[in-house]
């Protein structure tokens, strides 16, 4: 039986930039002052009712109108199965629940912020205003967590279990968790301005949020944008392997570096990691455009979802903006691009998309 | 009992996030659940926590809040009735 | 009908034993393990009835030998134990020989050790160690180390069916020919977060609860962790292993009816029901014991039971019950364990009894099996719910 191919056919992104109602980055800002940054909100009531989202966590609104966006993109009413993956899901539901718990002495709780502190309550809340009552999966796995869905929804396709996928990464800051993360190491400290990504000399990542949604579906249109030829995900990965990983999972698809037109790389600014992504872009692909998107984005473990809306755009516009060049390398068409992620040296991705 | 009425349904509106919705909108008599305000089975247990928080009122039985929680007209009454605080 | 993945090895910690063997004599000699609780201090403490496994996080510690600088969550160490067991059951003894990858299932994470320290972190350096283990994906990455795992490992995470889910994906990685051998399972710690949330529903029990009685009042949590084995029939064959049972069939549906309550007639469950049936190419008639959710929530055993009616229609429901008298509801690990006593079901012909059971349902004629029948078992359904409508169904096959 002939595998059927994926095909990214809508896209919806809210993000730290303004990503849901311009062309392409146009009016993004490079950041240098925060460590931590915030969404831009899209207005709410355009999507959701008032009396719907009175109880939904800012998680949860951003996964809806993200793939409300998506699906209007791929223009399409409804999806077969609906897949989504979160690093934390709704943490600052997760903080108020504790909270609450602890400071009322388990007294006088409201179920409200516990349901919404249920990992799968994104992609069940996009369910249940869809009434989509297919398979709906939620993976929560740090930085492989949009690339689980992915690979999943790339496996209902090929095997003819879904003609069409809504999958989505989501992820929130949480005030409590976002100090703790500074308190870990995992977010650089305050007062380390400017927080460069690309020359730091210091530890810990500048973090963000946000929400984005792809419509995969098994048939080219004339909304394609890209067609995902491979993803793969490996839990454990020394930096001078990530390399021949690299070339392995190209020759797995019958590519070479030559055939690469476009490099996306999870750079974070977390000099104790970054040598994972400056050796494959000072080596086999020193001649390839390369990109990047985490001081747009900011890093969270479904950043990587930002960077295949990107890299998607990317396909479709033909075009690299300034703001997101590595290096000035160019190349006359966008056909293949690669993109490498990983988080603190753990749960690498390798997703790869062409036109 | 006015007074009650009115604080109830403060407490509702916050409580709640029913941030389209005044105090004048709901009427004594006016279902919560169903067609009225609309509430559903989670608004209910937030009710029940606000019954023991400010009341001092236990409820074992989720079943119970049915008929108590039919109206600010029906809630106010068994409030005023079983208050202990 | 469809072959099936196989099962080559099982693990298992529970409130009713430390290994498959020892849970399996709990469940044939009526040895239930709902207690009071004994390692979290809650207010609710005598008020609740849990399934808790009798070791303290120190006594897993040195079971597992892991140094004094250690992270691990209560979930992670749990999660650990029986993974390893799996693994030794399946008799591997060099784990990335073959492409091997780990799919895990958790809901609370690390959450048993941010509410122990939430609000230290600031004031004890000592502890800061923990913060990162609150994330779901920390237990999958940990039992990957100890099992020296380096390949494809994730986590699923859709509440009260995540193993259901975990086991489905690695039998369709396994399938489709991405993986040769995978380890699935899931693991939930008992916490103070999700004792508070279900009492906030208000569906615990202050009573040992009663699967599809008409008066019962509610779940008792309860925490565990279970993982299987599944290899490739290449893999199989190739080194001549012993196939414990097989996944024959699966489903995944959304209820799309309510985020936590399930539908009047259970539509999710029946949608599930029907892809597993699909997937494995069996006929109801053809299920000799079905290991129902159970939960005893007035919700879900009303609404799985109409959907199991539905399955049915004019036949006869298949001889059923639910383990969660013995073992709590142990929530993402719930479908694991209950796989696992799907295959022992197969196995030893045996069909468990289900506890506590008085009076039937005013709502239907569904009577479970309330106490231990001896016959000869080919086929086990086994149905797995979770918060936000999600709806998980596996059919587990002998291996003739």
């Amino acid at each position: 039986m002939q595998l059927k191919k994926t095909y990214i056919n809508g896209i919806g992104c809210i993000s730290t930039q303004k990503t849901f109602d311009t062309v392409f980055l146009e009016e993004a800002v490079h950041n240098h002052d925060e460590n931590v940054l915030k969404i831009v909100p899209p207005i709410y009531k355009d999507f959701i009712s008032p009396a719907a989202a009175r109880r939904m966590a800012k998680g949860v609104k951003n996964g809806i109108v993200a793939s409300a966006i998506a699906m209007k993109d791929a223009n399409i009413e409804n999806v077969d199965a609906i897949i989504t993956g979160t690093g934390l899901g709704c943490i600052e539901d997760s903080e108020k629940f504790l909270k609450n718990i602890l400071d009322n002495n388990e007294e006088f709780l409201t179920p409200t912020s516990f349901i919404q502190s249920t990992h799968n309550t994104v992609g069940a809340q996009i369910a249940l205003l869809q009434q989509c009552k297919g398979y709906n999966f939620t993976y929560v796995n740090g930085a492989v967590s949009f690339e689980s869905a992915l690979i999943d929804a790339k496996m209902q396709i090929e095997e003819d279990e879904a003609q069409s996928v809504l999958v989505g990464g989501v992820d929130e800051n949480g005030d409590y968790t976002t100090a703790l993360f500074k308190l870990s190491g995992r977010i650089k400290p305050d007062n380390q301005q400017p927080y460069n990504l690309l020359d730091s000399d210091t530890s810990g990542a500048v973090y963000g949020e946000g929400a984005s949604f792809f419509v995969l579906e098994n048939e080219r249109k004339k909304t394609t944008y890209a067609e995902i030829l491979d993803v793969t995900i490996l839990n454990t990965l020394e930096e001078n392997e990530v390399e021949a990983e690299t070339l392995s999972f190209l020759k797995a698809n019958n590519l070479e570096i030559s055939d690469i037109d476009a490099l996306v790389l999870g750079f974070d600014g977390n000099v104790d990691f970054e040598n994972y992504y400056r050796n494959l872009g000072e080596n086999s692909f020193a001649n390839t455009p390369q990109l990047y998107y985490k001081h747009l984005s900011g890093e969270y473990d479904t950043a990587s979802a930002f960077a295949l809306w990107m890299a998607a755009k990317v396909l479709k516009t033909q075009e690299i903006p300034e703001i997101i060049k590595v290096n000035s390398v160019e190349k006359l068409a966008y056909k293949t691009i690669l993109l490498y992620n990983q988080l603190n040296g753990k749960n690498h991705s390798f997703t790869l998309i062409s036109k | 009992m006015e007074a009650l009425k009115e604080e109830l349904k403060n407490k509702i509106i916050t409580t709640l996030n029913l941030e389209d919705i005044a105090i004048e909108d709901i009427a004594d008599n006016d279902p919560l659940f169903g067609d009225g305000l609309g509430l559903d089975s989670i608004d209910a247990l937030e009710l029940i926590v606000i019954l023991d928080k400010d009341y001092g009122i236990k409820l074992v039985d989720p079943k119970e809040g049915k008929t108590i929680f039919q109206s600010i007209e029906s809630m106010a009454a068994y409030i005023s009735a079983n208050r202990t605080k | 009908m469809n072959k099936g993945v196989a099962i080559t090895g099982m693990g298992i910690i529970s409130s009713i034993g430390n290994s498959v063997e020892e849970n399996y004599i709990s469940l044939i000699e009526n040895k239930i393990g709902v207690t009071r609780i004994e390692n979290i201090s809650t207010v609710h403490a005598n008020i609740i009835k849990v399934g808790e496994i009798k070791k303290t996080n120190d006594e897993l510690v040195n079971e597992l030998k892991l140094t004094e600088d250690n992270n691990f969550s209560r979930t992670a160490m749990i999660g650990t134990i029986a993974a390893k067991q799996a693994v030794e059951n399946a008799g591997i003894t060099s784990i990335n020989e073959f492409r091997t990858g780990l799919i895990s299932a958790t809901s609370v994470g690390g959450m048993d050790m941010t509410e122990k320290h939430y609000y230290d972190y600031f004031t004890h350096p000592e502890l800061v160690k923990y913060i990162t283990c609150h994330d779901g994906g920390d237990v999958a990455d940990k039992i990957a180390e100890e099992l020296g795992l380096k390949g494809i490992v994730t986590t699923i995470s859709t509440a009260c069916s995540s193993a259901a889910n975990a086991i489905m994906l690695g039998a369709r990685l396994i399938k489709t020919g991405k993986l040769d051998r995978v380890i699935v399972g899931g693991t939930d710690g008992l916490a103070k977060f999700t004792i508070n949330g279900f009492k906030t529903l208000m569906i615990l029990s202050d009573d040992y609860n009663k699967p599809f009685d008409n008066n019962r009042k509610g779940l008792n949590l309860g925490e565990a962790a279970a993982y299987l084995v599944l290899e490739s029939d290449e893999v199989v064959a190739k080194q001549n292993k012993k196939v414990l049972a097989r996944v024959s069939g699966y489903g995944n549906a959304n209820d799309a009816f309510h985020q936590t309550a399930s539908s009047e007639n259970g539509d999710g469950a029946y949608l599930a029901m029907k892809k597993a049936f699909e997937v494995s190419g069996l006929k109801p008639s053809q299920i000799d014991y079905i290991n129902v959710h159970g939960t005893a929530t007035p919700n879900n055993d009303l609404s799985e039971g109409r959907a199991i009616k539905r399955i049915y229609e004019d036949e006869k429901v298949p001889d059923f019950s639910s383990t969660k008298p013995f073992t709590g509801h142990t929530l993402a690990a719930a479908a694991a364990i209950e796989a696992v006593y799907s295959v022992l079901a197969i196995q030893n012909s045996v069909v468990y009894p289900n506890l506590n059971f008085e009076t039937p349902m005013e709502e239907f004629d569904l009577k479970p099996q309330t106490s231990l029948k001896n016959k000869n078992i080919e086929h086990v359904l086994s149905n797995s719910f979770g918060f936000g409508g999600n709806c998980s169904t596996l059919i587990f096959s002998k291996c003739n």
